[in-house]
């Protein structure tokens, strides 16, 4: 064995510290509850874009440790409703600009999404889609099974399979990045600019003044705000229900997993919602694949193994040849999911306590653009305009956002 | 894969189930009187516990009858499988 070359194009040792271990003040001008992509990118924001830098981010396990080491890394931006395809094609387009914004290359990759169709229903619906987003402003094109087969060679597009590959959607401008290196990046220039990042840090309770958040209670004291953002993800029911917020999200485990290490077989991403599978090969060269949800409400960040069976069985039909691959690890995180497969960003009954939540399957993605509409929120009180058509609200209003067509795990 | 006791078959995959989520969720008495936020809090609120939690399942591959499970979301387990009213096993523990 040689050393390995400092040249190496994937970063695979975790770096010199990029941020300080600061411990928490008595008070700060604005709160980020949950130390993950989301809440790294909110207070990133909310420095860069409204110049709050007395703030803080509170983690309760260690820096982006949830499901932003958990996700399998997938950008897009191919959402049907305007909407949705408005707030993810902004975060593409911060995407596209963050590795030079954050001086950090964390190997955004925009090697294109398929998402596949398997019956006449879902040919229809993609090229809807297609449609859609064409008008939206969304780079998409349906493909026939032979134009998907140049794009990824190893998809099978026989006839002779129980879902045969009918078409597809394809996102050129979509692609993957290394997560744990975008936490970094985010984590990084937000110490640089003044933010407090606080681990092992987790909010027992609220500090309220009536209807008007003043604070959290944590098992490192009580800090004092009077601006405060929950962005715990799997938990947020648990957190919000702390302050006496109800959300409308049920948490669900989902599984992920990788195989070993292989040369470069699949130079693109491929999604299937009607055999439920999602596979991309990260630089390193695992095949990272990510499964269903299971279909119980679940805490345990693990599911079931009939899932991940499952969800081979689909892989090994639309892709024979890994048949001899094997598989190194498989994980779960907990995915908070609405009712309508949408996210929740926004103010919540309390006074100053904002939230963002229920991304379900799809956070990561989102990533830049929930933490620019979350930072809006929180620094001027009113909703930004990418934002407010995801507030809690909608579930009253009926004006809901219904993207489990798109949101492409089965829930 | 949980191992889940139909009252009526007996212990049975998870696989021959489906999910309901929260049980003892009762339809309005009155849907005429109810505000929008009542009728939000009816169809899309439930309560999401990190604990025991009272919820249904349906043995969709079997006798295909609905009944109840009080199931820890963290450790998984099955506390209680029931019909009619929630067992005092349910409420013990709480959120964690």
């Amino acid at each position: 064995m040689t050393a390995q070359s400092p040249q190496r194009s994937v970063p695979g040792e975790h770096p010199e510290w990029l941020w300080g271990e600061p411990d928490p003040k008595r008070s700060y001008d604005a709160i980020v509850i949950g130390g993950g992509g989301h809440g790294l990118a909110t207070a990133y924001y909310l420095a860069k874009n409204h110049g709050l830098t007395n703030i803080a981010i509170l983690e309760k396990g260690w820096l982006a440790g949830g499901n932003m080491a958990r996700n399998t890394t997938i950008i897009r931006s191919n959402y049907l409703w305007d909407e949705s395809a408005a707030i993810y094609e902004h975060a593409l387009q911060l995407w596209e600009q963050l590795p030079a914004e954050l001086d950090y290359d964390f190997l955004f990759s925009q090697r294109g999404v398929l998402n596949l169709a398997h019956s006449l229903q879902d040919v229809r619906d993609s090229v809807r889609r297609v449609e859609a987003n064409r008008l939206n402003g969304v780079d998409a094109e349906f493909l026939t099974p032979e134009e998907v087969a140049k794009i990824c060679p190893i998809v099978n597009i026989s006839p002779d399979v129980r879902y045969p590959v009918l078409g597809a959607t394809f996102q050129p401008r979509a692609g993957i990045a290394k997560h744990d290196h975008v936490a970094w990046a985010f984590a990084r220039a937000c110490d640089a600019m003044g933010v407090d990042i606080i681990q092992n840090c987790e909010v027992t309770g609220f500090v309220k003044d009536g209807d008007r958040v003043t604070g959290v209670e944590t098992t490192r004291g009580r800090i004092l705000s009077d601006t405060v953002g929950m962005v715990a993800a799997g938990h947020s029911s648990v957190l919000a229900q702390k302050a006496g917020v109800r959300l409308p999200v049920q948490s669900h485990p989902l599984q992920a997993l990788v195989s070993e290490l292989y040369e470069p077989v699949h130079p693109t991403v491929v999604m299937s919602n009607y055999v439920h599978v999602y596979v991309s090969q990260a630089h390193k060269g695992e095949l990272v694949m990510g499964a269903g949800v299971d279909q119980y409400n679940g805490y345990g960040q693990r599911g079931s193994f009939h899932v991940i069976e499952h969800q081979m069985a689909a892989a090994l039909e639309l892709f024979p040849i890994f048949s001899r691959a094997h598989l190194l690890r498989t994980w779960g995180g907990i995915v908070d999911v609405c009712p309508d497969a949408s996210p929740i960003i926004g103010a919540t009954p309390v006074e100053g306590l904002y939230v963002n939540a229920g991304w379900g399957t799809g956070g990561f993605k989102a990533t830049p653009a929930a933490g620019w509409v979350m930072a809006h929120a929180m620094a001027t009180g009113e909703a930004h305009e990418l934002g407010a058509p995801f507030g809690l609200e909608r579930f009253s209003t009926g004006h809901l956002i219904d993207e489990h067509g798109a949101a492409g795990v089965a829930h | 894969m949980l191992q889940i006791e139909c009252p009526w078959c007996g212990p049975h995959d998870e696989t021959e189930y489906h999910y309901g989520g929260q049980a003892h969720v009762a339809y309005p008495e009155d849907p005429e009187a109810l505000s929008d936020e009542e009728w939000a809090e009816y169809l899309f609120y439930r309560d999401n516990p990190k604990g025991p939690f009272a919820e249904r399942w349906v043995h969709s591959t079997g006798c295909r009858r609905w009944f109840n499970v009080v199931r820890d979301t963290v450790t998984y387990e099955v506390l209680a499988v029931y019909t009619g009213a929630r067992p005092e096993v349910a409420s013990a523990g709480g959120d964690r």
